[in-house]
């Protein structure tokens, strides 16, 4: 049997979802539930950055749907006045796809952290992203178990020293960019708790993007990991060590823009003073290649010790929607036939008894 | 010399005997056909009017070594012209392609019965693949039995000598001249075999020309040999009035999950992650996309019911299909749609265990799972159909509970309801219940604010209002964390959540469901004979019989599980003594002992096989008469 061609236009991330003319505010998205993260937290800077964003949206709220699964992080759900559903450990991405493929009138939100993303919801969500349903994950990184008191978390570094590792922990970490590459995700960005604009910019795009966008969110525990981005906060460490990915631009970093990326060895890319290669050498982003071996070089830049990391956009490419196709199924069966349960019930070989 | 198929008798047609009923088994090798074997002259039986029953039985390896003992699949069928119960006990013919086949089922033969073996097989390789150290078609091993040796796959080569197909090809059509063979012995319609086989190899018609020359060919074979000195006629049975299909369980569950979507006028999402012997539900409704439903293939059990349970929170009717492994995966979102109270459909088709147990074979073993298989007190409404036909009825009412109550329920079917057939009177549409929703569309804060409170519950059935996300100032935040009862904010109150539990309780205790009804036609009966799930046919096979003796038996079956019809207490107290046949150890014993006081006499057997009649009757006998003596 030959699958049959659904035909599918491009669309955006939101283009089923009501829109209003009402102007809207960042406090229209709080709602009034007390927020009960710990002072200081990353998290807060976060839910900021989401609610002040929203309105941009132009969206009508009821059709905003946030689901969480578990973990401090997850208790996002409760702080926005829209839809919401703090769900189970690892199984956000899972529910929201039921919801995607029921209602293409809902802009679907995850959150998610890195323990529930990446170790026990990491299926969901690698089978989430390989599909490319319609939703936009935020998966705050705060390399840390924070809700159970401070085990080390799949993003942790390697020889980490926690409540249940005290000789050092053994894992080697996930990268969660190369992980979502790996998966084929077809939306990939990560971001800063501390940028604000940074933030905004990914999730503006991240929101527009139709299929699965993840946003990884470098996101801070005071209590359990405090300080684990701190050489991303200072102003002289950060120069040295983001590189920022803008779309059509050569990739400069450093202070006067003194570093760039070239490509290197197989396939690869590596780090260099622009001096040395010249400008030209240097590798002009593109967040629209359908090879998603660039990207995952670009992934590749960054390490556990965050010599280096790269933030922006690292891919935006357009592919098919597992809900969008579904439902395209569904109508186009409809079409070639109608719903008739007497005769489904009856089928074709009946007997009939007087 | 006339070699019709169209049933017309020749001159010297062999004795027609009329009998009441027949049960055949069909075994072979899994590469055999046998299935198909079964199954074409089941809709043969269906077709010419009988009452009939099925029971597959096959391997859980696709395709186990040839010729081994492990590799035997079989198909048994019981037609009859009244209505029947079960797929009878032992066959009063088996049909058997090979030693193997022969060796695993002939002790399920009665004396005098009649054994067709495909002598082709009988080689001494074969015979000894399987232990057999002398041929038992030489031997006088078989003495008590008619046996027929026709050696069907030289047969069916010859027959097909003249076809493109190679001899390798023609061989493999012999499951069809068994099948044409035994259609001439019980008088069966040919139309529909032969129509069935053009539809089946529509694309290769070499292969559907070969099957039914194979088919013809066996029918041919038993009308112009005289090996064959009687055949037998069943006659259509007087079913009630109606029109009839055949139909297996997972179908009728299928269906039953279309029309539950018909009739509450919902979309449907069917998250389902593959399993045996539950697989075929998901198989047949991703082919009625075209009635609204959205079948979704998750990456495991897991992300299956998640996205039925996402499908519900947004509107949808939520379905999953599973096994009791299944269940098991599933158990912490079964506990979370508990929690945020939504609806949700969850169909557990029991096999053997535990783990991986006995994938291919039935039990009942999973009630307590379906029961309390949660962390905390964690209430599901449970339900279980008594039949393949019944499955469809048993869909529309599980939709029902879980639409009404905002509830997940559990359908216990099972591997013997699965894969079994029967016929069913198929229902008219306007006779079926309307199971329209309302969602919620106002709000309704109890405290008389301009908000909307999740929690708030209805005061007959407590379930709470289902307000769908894209609903204007319904915003609301439901999880898996306690509620504040009405508002539905977090609480960790102790008085709160001891409320709450005790809320969700009350919910499924007090769903309302029809009253048990007991068979007990004498109404002297002092003993009753209980059961759920698929035994509703051995036991009520079992209870006839202990009748036709004289002696008095009552019937009651359970189609509702938890909670349990209102009467139930006081139809166990009226009868001296209870018996209770499961499929596992004990398990609803165990729950009427602890919930109705009663002594209940559990009778267990865990084969990965149904009852079969006469084991039950035998018990049931027992029992009647002990329970005759006590009062003497």
């Amino acid at each position: 049997m030959t699958a049959v061609d659904l035909g599918l236009p491009e669309l955006g991330g939101l283009a089923d979802v009501p829109t209003t003319d009402e102007p809207q505010k960042a406090k229209d998205y709080k709602s009034d539930q007390e927020v009960r993260w710990c002072p200081g937290c990353g998290d807060y800077i976060v839910l900021n950055a989401v609610q002040s964003f929203m309105p941009q949206l132009g969206l009508k709220r009821e059709n905003i749907v946030f689901v969480s699964g578990i973990g401090c992080s997850s208790r996002f759900p409760y702080y926005m006045n829209t839809y919401g559903m703090h769900s189970i450990h690892g199984r956000a991405p899972a529910i929201a796809t039921g919801l995607a493929v029921t209602r293409p009138d809902l802009s679907v939100w995850v959150v998610t952290g890195d323990g529930d993303a990446l170790s026990i919801g990491g299926n969901h969500l690698i089978h989430s992203l390989r599909r490319n349903v319609n939703m936009t994950i935020l998966l705050f990184n705060n390399r840390i178990y924070g809700l159970t008191k401070g085990q080390y978390s799949p993003t942790s570094e390697e020889g980490k020293v926690t409540k249940s590792t005290p000789m050092g922990s053994l894992d080697h970490p996930f990268n969660p960019i190369s992980l979502a590459l790996g998966a084929e995700a077809s939306f990939v960005a990560r971001a800063l708790d501390s940028d604000k604009k940074g933030l905004t910019e990914v999730l503006q795009q991240a929101a527009a993007h139709r299929g699965s966008a993840v946003v990884e969110i470098y996101q801070n525990c005071p209590i359990f990991n405090d300080g684990a981005f701190e050489v991303l906060k200072d102003k002289d460490e950060a120069a040295r060590r983001i590189i920022p990915l803008t779309h059509g631009e050569p990739i400069r970093f450093g202070p006067g823009s003194e570093y760039g990326v070239v490509r290197s060895g197989f396939g690869g890319l590596d780090v260099t003073k622009v001096s040395e290669v010249g400008e030209e050498a240097l590798v002009v982003h593109d967040a629209n290649l359908d090879d998603p071996s660039y990207a995952f070089a670009l992934s590749r830049l960054g390490d556990q010790s965050l010599t280096h990391t790269v933030t922006g956009i690292f891919r935006n490419v357009t592919r098919p929607t597992y809900d969008d196709s579904a439902r395209a199924q569904v109508e186009a069966a409809a079409d070639a036939k109608p719903a008739d349960l007497q005769g489904l019930i009856r089928g074709n070989d009946t007997w009939t008894v007087s | 010399m006339s070699t019709s198929v169209d049933g017309s008798q020749p001159d010297t047609a062999p004795d027609v005997r009329k009998v009441d009923r027949v049960v055949i088994r069909f075994a072979g090798d899994s590469g055999d056909g046998m299935q198909l074997t079964g199954d074409r002259f089941t809709s043969e039986a269906a077709a010419f009017g009988n009452d009939l029953a099925t029971l597959p039985n096959f391997p859980a390896e696709i395709r186990a070594p040839q010729g081994t003992l492990p590799g035997v699949s079989s198909f048994q069928l019981h037609f009859a012209d009244y209505d029947i119960l079960t797929p009878g006990d032992r066959p009063d013919v088996l049909v058997a392609m090979n030693p193997a086949a022969l060796k695993s089922n002939i002790a399920d033969v009665p004396h005098g019965g009649t054994v067709i073996v495909n002598t082709d097989e009988f080689s001494k390789r074969n015979l000894s693949k399987v232990g057999y150290e002398s041929n038992p078609l030489d031997d006088d091993s078989l003495a008590k039995f008619q046996v027929h040796q026709v050696a069907m796959g030289t047969l069916t080569q010859g027959a097909l000598a003249e076809t493109d197909l190679g001899k390798k090809d023609a061989e493999r059509c012999k499951n069809m001249f068994a099948l044409g063979l035994l259609s001439w012995m019980y008088h069966r319609p040919t139309e529909g075999t032969e129509r069935f086989l053009r539809e089946k190899f529509a694309k290769k018609p070499t292969l559907a020309d070969a099957n039914i020359l194979a088919f013809r060919a066996g029918w041919n074979y038993g009308e112009t040999t005289e090996a064959f000195s009687v055949t037998y006629e069943v006659a259509p049975a007087k079913l009630a009035p109606g029109t009839y299909r055949q139909i297996t369980g997972n179908t009728a569950l299928a269906y039953g999950i279309v029309a539950a979507g018909q009739l509450s006028k919902l979309k449907v999402l069917v998250g389902t992650y593959p399993i045996t012997p539950a697989s075929d539900v998901l198989h047949e409704l991703s082919k009625h996309k075209n009635f609204g439903i959205t079948t979704f293939q998750a990456e495991d059990e897991i992300a299956g019911i998640g996205a039925a349970l996402g499908a519900s929170y947004g509107g949808s009717l939520g379905v999953t299909s599973t096994s009791g492994p299944g269940v098991a995966l599933k158990s912490e979102t079964i506990g979370l749609g508990v929690m945020t109270e939504l609806p949700l459909v969850v169909i557990d088709v029991q096999r053997g265990g535990p783990s991986t147990g006995l994938p291919t074979k039935t039990e009942q073993a999973d009630l307590l799972q379906a029961m309390f298989g949660r962390n905390s007190e964690s209430p599901v409404p449970i339900v279980a159909p008594c039949s393949p036909a019944d499955c469809f009825d048993i869909a529309l009412e599980a939709t029902r509970i879980a639409l009404t109550y905002r509830t997940p329920v559990l359908l216990l079917s099972d591997g013997a309801i699965a894969n079994g057939s029967e016929p069913w009177m198929t229902p008219d549409v306007d006779d079926l219940p309307d199971l329209s929703v309302r969602f919620a569309s106002e709000t309704n804060a109890l405290d008389g604010s301009d908000e909307f409170w999740p929690y708030v519950r209805d005061p007959e059935t407590l379930a709470r209002e289902w307000a769908i996300p894209g609903t204007a100032g319904l915003q609301h935040r439901i999880g898996g964390l306690e509620k504040q009862d009405g508002a539905g904010n977090i609480s960790y109150d102790p008085d709160n959540h001891d409320k709450m539990v005790r809320l969700r309780q009350a919910k499924v205790d007090g769903i309302t469901v029809p009253d048990v009804t007991v068979d007990d036609p004498s109404g002297e009966a002092q003993v009753l004979a209980l059961g759920w799930g698929s035994s509703y046919g051995p036991i009520g096979a079992a209870c006839r019989r202990v009748r036709a003796r004289g002696l008095p038996i009552a019937q009651a079956h359970l189609r509702h599980l938890n909670p349990m019809p209102g009467n139930l207490g006081d139809v166990l107290r009226r009868y001296d003594k209870v018996i209770i046949p499961e499929m596992n150890l004990g398990q609803l014993a165990m729950l009427l002992r602890a919930k109705y006081l009663v002594d209940a006499i559990s009778y267990t057997k865990v084969a990965g096989l149904p009852f079969k009649a006469e084991e039950l009757q035998d018990v049931f006998l027992d029992t009647v008469k002990g329970a005759e003596e006590a009062k003497a």
